[in-house]
Parts: structure tokens; sequence; C-alpha cells
């Protein structure tokens, strides 16, 4: 079973989805930052693959893309680093980005890299969901790799339940009409967040965009089955002097 | 005047699924979805709609000033022997082809009704274009434009404010195209019901580089027209325009695309040479990938990030080509050529003193190849000359020897 249905089938409510950058703040931090975000007690964890041109991404999450492509990040590093990382590493793991560095990569060596190292599911925002379900949906399984696709505020009710239909693992619900990290108020999204309830779709859902701290992650976690975590976690460990001890800190003081 | 609604059945044109051969599409995030599929499902309809045309047509007429003239250039036909002819989008309203489209989409975007105007620009020619429909409309705009890009093209940028618009420097990457329309894109994404984007080029998700091109095709049907009474034939043998992102060439070649014996060529600024490391020239340099939402040819690196580029003309310092470029590349329809930077200056003085036109440093770029086509006297060629060169003074002086 894919870890990700694994967490959900034992932990359907308030399940903490931490992104960062690989390679950030320094190339070799990637697998430092993923150890401490499950021994602070993060569910799971989101590893962003930098691209020089980040369309859906913020300030925050665009220079820490640049600064990993410049301490010398690339896909081909980031699978080596993530050789035997699930010795130690049990939770699950998907990778985030765009598709331009995955296509270079080649789609199928990608997905057969995954596999490889035990990364359970992909976050591809600029994959159109009709070239997926045309070309690369059987490669996706063969490999046991989830896709989890987005929905946002905007989109439409036979849409949702369209990508709730191609997506595995979880459907990620952007909580506002925004690029990352902008504090957007959620409150004004309350319906949104309620008719994806009473949708009752067969994925468990992830609100993700503009959840900061424990407030935010409690107030998303009343729709769905918990939060993701990104801007406001690449902007806590940018300068911090103590890796460990900054990630488990803020997953505590999320958690507790 | 129609504008290619229904004249559009080249196999060089987009399909129904939004591809030109094996570019194109629309690779966006979802929260572009519903803003890009308004357009998708409309743009045709409202631009097939009469009174759309005849609006349409009627401000390219009497305010932008078309049908543009095709001008036989005697002296520098003489230079290098053979017949050209300049079609000079450098003579309509804000000085370059650019308000063909802005025209067209801002008629497209009060018709979805939209309250707000953002769009990016690399010369500036484009900002200008759009700042100047939205203040003949009224509406609200915002402007992207890289920071290198504001220092270079500073009376652009005074004219942009001074038509109402809020220029916003693009300070990532490069600080030029590539960025400022990265941030125009991410604004959409914030504002994503009442905002149009008016993409200035042949870029972008389908349908964007369909739908500027068509409006951007009246250059190549006014170019038959006018062939046609100046020369008793509606074909020349060439037909050059520079490529950055592509409009003005799409624009020239539209209607050519199946007449063969026409030989299309697009010029891409190579800078400081194709392998100097310093160059724009995309279909030399450039492996498939997507930017900008498109799948198109681009520069970019063994791992797929996007490489920064470099000209001396802001408008063609884009590292990738739009998708449509990218076809008639890869099928071996038009030929793609470069010209350097300096190559370019030269073509710029020399089309000032041979013809007392002071090109856009883009434009100049295909005067620049003019000399590398071994042209026969009887041989007629069209160059089309996109912009005027006021914006480029200071560079042209700066490089005056």
């Amino acid at each position: 079973m894919n870890r990700i249905d694994q967490l959900f089938s034992t932990k359907p409510k308030e399940v903490l989805n931490i992104y960062f950058t690989a390679g950030f703040p320094q190339l070799g931090d990637t697998l430092t930052v993923l150890q401490a975000l499950q021994d602070g007690g993060a569910d799971m964890a989101e590893i962003g693959m930098p691209f020089s041109d980040p369309l859906a991404d913020g300030p925050v999450i665009q220079d820490s893309s640049t600064r990993a492509i410049k301490n010398g990040m690339k896909l081909a590093v980031l699978f080596e680093q993530l050789k035997g990382f699930r010795e130690k590493i049990s939770i699950p793991v998907v990778l985030m980005g765009y598709i331009n560095p995955v296509l270079q990569y080649g789609v199928e060596n990608f997905l057969r890299s995954c596999q490889e190292v035990g990364v359970d599911g992909l976050i591809l925002p600029d994959l159109p969901m009709d070239e997926y379900e045309t070309e690369y949906k059987p490669l996706f399984e063969k490999y046991g790799q989830h896709l989890v696709f987005l929905v946002t505020p905007e989109t439409s009710e036979a849409r949702i339940r369209k990508i709730d239909s191609l997506s595995r693992g979880f459907v990620y619900a952007v909580s506002s009409s925004s690029t990352t990290g902008k504090d957007k108020d959620m409150q004004l999204q309350a319906s949104y967040f309620e008719k994806l309830q009473s949708m009752q779709l067969k994925n468990p859902v992830l609100v993700g965009f503009g959840i900061r701290d424990k407030a935010t992650f409690q107030q998303a976690c009343r729709y769905s089955n918990g939060a993701i975590i990104g801007s406001a976690f690449v902007k806590a460990i940018e300068n911090s002097a103590n890796l460990q001890d900054t990630v488990q800190a803020f997953v505590r003081n999320i958690k507790q | 005047m129609d504008i290619a609604i229904n004249t559009s059945q080249s196999r060089y044109h987009v399909n129904e699924k939004g591809y030109y051969g094996d570019f194109g599409g629309a690779y966006i995030p979802e929260m572009l979805y519903p803003n890009v599929e308004e357009l998708r499902e409309n743009y045709l309809n409202i631009m097939r709609d009469p009174a759309f045309q005849q609006e349409f047509e009627s401000l390219l007429r009497d305010y932008v000033g078309r049908p543009s003239p095709l001008y036989f250039a005697s002296r520098l036909s003489e230079k290098y022997n053979s017949k050209i002819f300049l079609k000079r989008e450098d003579l309509n309203h804000t000085g370059a082809h650019k308000i063909n489209n802005t025209i067209g989409q801002i008629l497209l975007a009060k018709r979805l009704g939209k309250k707000r105007i953002i769009a990016e620009t690399g010369a500036g020619q484009h900002g200008v274009a759009t700042a100047t429909v939205c203040a003949l409309m009224g509406l609200e705009c915002i402007v992207y434009m890289g920071s290198v890009d504001i220092q270079r093209q500073a009376p652009n940028v005074a004219r942009m404010k001074m038509l109402g618009a809020t220029v916003v420097p693009a300070t990532s990457g490069s600080q030029t195209l590539k960025d400022a329309t990265n941030e125009a894109i991410r604004d959409w994404i914030n504002n994503p019901v009442d905002t149009h984007y008016i993409i200035g080029s042949v870029v972008g998700p389908h349908p964007y580089p369909d739908m500027v091109a068509r409006f951007q095709s009246v250059i190549s049907e006014e170019i038959k027209k006018q062939l046609t009474e100046k020369t008793g034939k509606a074909l020349p043998d060439y037909v050059i325009a520079c490529v950055g992102g592509g409009s003005n060439a799409a624009g020239a070649f539209f209607h050519f695309t199946d007449d063969e014996s026409v030989q299309l060529v697009a010029v891409e600024a190579a800078g400081k040479g194709v392998d100097s490391g310093f160059s724009a020239a995309t279909s030399q340099l450039g492996k498939p990938g997507v930017i900008h939402a498109s799948k198109t040819l681009l520069m970019q690196t063994d791992d797929g990030q996007i490489v920064e580029p470099h000209s001396i003309s802001a408008g063609l310092d884009y590292p990738g080509v739009g998708p449509f470029h990218a076809h008639l590349y890869e099928s071996g329809r038009a030929v793609f050529l470069n010209a350097t930077d300096n190559e370019a200056l030269a073509a710029g003085y020399e089309l000032s003193l041979l013809e007392g036109i002071i090109p856009a440093l883009e434009s100049a770029h295909a005067l620049a190849k003019l000399k590398d086509l071994q042209l026969n006297p009887e041989d007629v060629t069209v160059v089309c000359l996109s912009g005027r060169g006021d914006k480029d003074l200071e560079t042209y002086i700066k490089h005056l020897k």
C-alpha cells in the first residue's frame, strides 16, 4: 500500500504536510530537513524540485528555488541525496515541481527514480489533466507514483469531480486564488470549503496556500483532512543556525 | 479587412486542441484554468461577431492609421540589387505593430466584462500599446517590465506613465521580458475574476498564440493586397521578420504559410554571437520544453532550467519562441537566421542613412539579413519593419563610432 494511503487510513484528521525546497538553505540540507520534519512530528513531507521560473509561487519559494539552483541542486543530485533515505524515514514523501525539468529528465526515467528511492507521490501543477490522462497515467501507476491535482475556489463542481477521479493520494485544495505565501483571509473562503466538504470526495483533502501557523492550520483542518505549510516554513529555516532545532520547533508549534 | 477568422485553414496554423504540430498547448496550474478556459471558449466566437469586427476594423483604420504603407525602398533596393519593400508597422500609432493586438484584446476584454488589464513588456512597445488602449477604453492598466528593461527603454516607461499605466518592475531572474511575463502571470493567478492579461506576443497558453497571431494577421493580409497593387503579384519571394516571441513575424507570415513559393525568413537575435553564451537565438540553442505554459523551443540547461538570454534589443531578449514559430522551424517551412547585436546596429544605421527611417533595434535584426540572402535582381522581398527606433536612440548613439 502506498504510504500516503496508509497515512490517511490510520490518521484521517489534522494531517500536517510540510513543503521545503530541495538543496536549501545549503545543498546538503535536504535529508537533514526531512529527518527533522519526521522527528518533530510532521505527518508528510513535500520536497520542492527547484525551477528557475516557478509561476505559481510567491517571492519566498522563488528565492529558495533560485538559491537551491545556485547551490547546485538538480534532479539527478536530488535522487542521489534521496538514495537510501527510507532506511530512516517512514513518513510519506511527495515531490512537487514544474513540468519542464521532469520532461528534460524524461518522464519515465523520473518516475522510475522516484520509485527506486522511495517517493510516494507527485505534485506537478502545470501538467495538464488531459495530458496526464491520455499519455502518462499508466506510467505513474506502473511506478507506484500517486499524482495529486489541485482545486481552487474558482474550480467548477464538474471539474472538481473530474480532478477527484484522477487524483491519487489526496486532493490539494488551494485556499484562495493566489500564488504561494500570500496571506489572503481564509474566512472569506468558507463557502468554498463547505462545498468541498459536502461533495464527499473519494480522496482526502489537504488545504494549502496561506497556511502559516497553528491558527491557520487548525482553521484549515476544520474543513479538511489536514493542511500543507510551505512559504512560512521555508522562511523559518532560511537563516537557521541549527536546522534540526528550528525545524522541530516549527512543527511542534503547529502540532501542540 | 477580416481578422483571419474564416481564412485560417492552413496546416501550419493551430489545430482544435491548441497545438501547432508538437508545440503549443496550455501547461497551466489549476489557478489559471478558469481564466484561460474562459478565453478559449469565447475568443473565436467574439472575433467572429460582425459588430466586433466592425469595431476592430474602424479602430485600426481611424485610430491606428491602417493600412500601414508598403513602401518600396529604392535606395535600399539599389544597394542590394533587388526589389525590397518595407511593411511600415513603424508608422502605426504608438510606433509599432503591437497595437494591432492590443486593440483586438481590449475589445475582447470588454466583451468579457473585465475591469482591470495587465501586461508584460520587453522593449516597452507592447506596454505602451496596452497603456494606450486602456486609456482609450478607460480601464485600469498595470504593466510588468524587467528592471533592466526599465533602464534601457526609459522613454517608453515615461510614455506608459503619462498614459496612466502603473509600471511595476520585475526584479527576479535576468530582470527582462521572461521575468516580466512571470510576474504578469502571477498577478493573473492572484486576480482571476476581474482581470484580463493582454499577452504581447504569440506565446503563452493556448489560445494566446493563435489569438495574437490572428489579430496580427492584418499585416500579411495587407501585404498581399498592396503587393498586388504595386507589382501585379500577391506573392513576394521572401518575407523577412525578426522573432523574439514572434508576434510581428506571425502576423507577416500568417497568410503566406500555404504559399510554399514564398520563403519565410525569421531572424532571431544572436546577441554577441550564437555560441558566445550571450544570445537569444532560440531555434539554434533551444530544445523542446515548456515555458510560460506553452510547449515550444526554449533555451535551457540539461536539467531543464530556463537560461537567461541576451540581446541588445529588449524586444528580442526572450529565451523561447512562440509555438507557431517552433512548428515553422521544425517543419522547415520557415528558415531561421540570426543577427548579432553589431549587425543589427549596422543595419539600423544603414536604413537611417539610405531611406531616412530609423528602425527599432528589433526590426534592424530583420534588415541585417538582407546581405546574407543572395537576392536576385528580380526577387521581391518584404521586410516587416515592426517598429520605429526612437526608443533605441540612446543605444544607437552609444554605439556610434
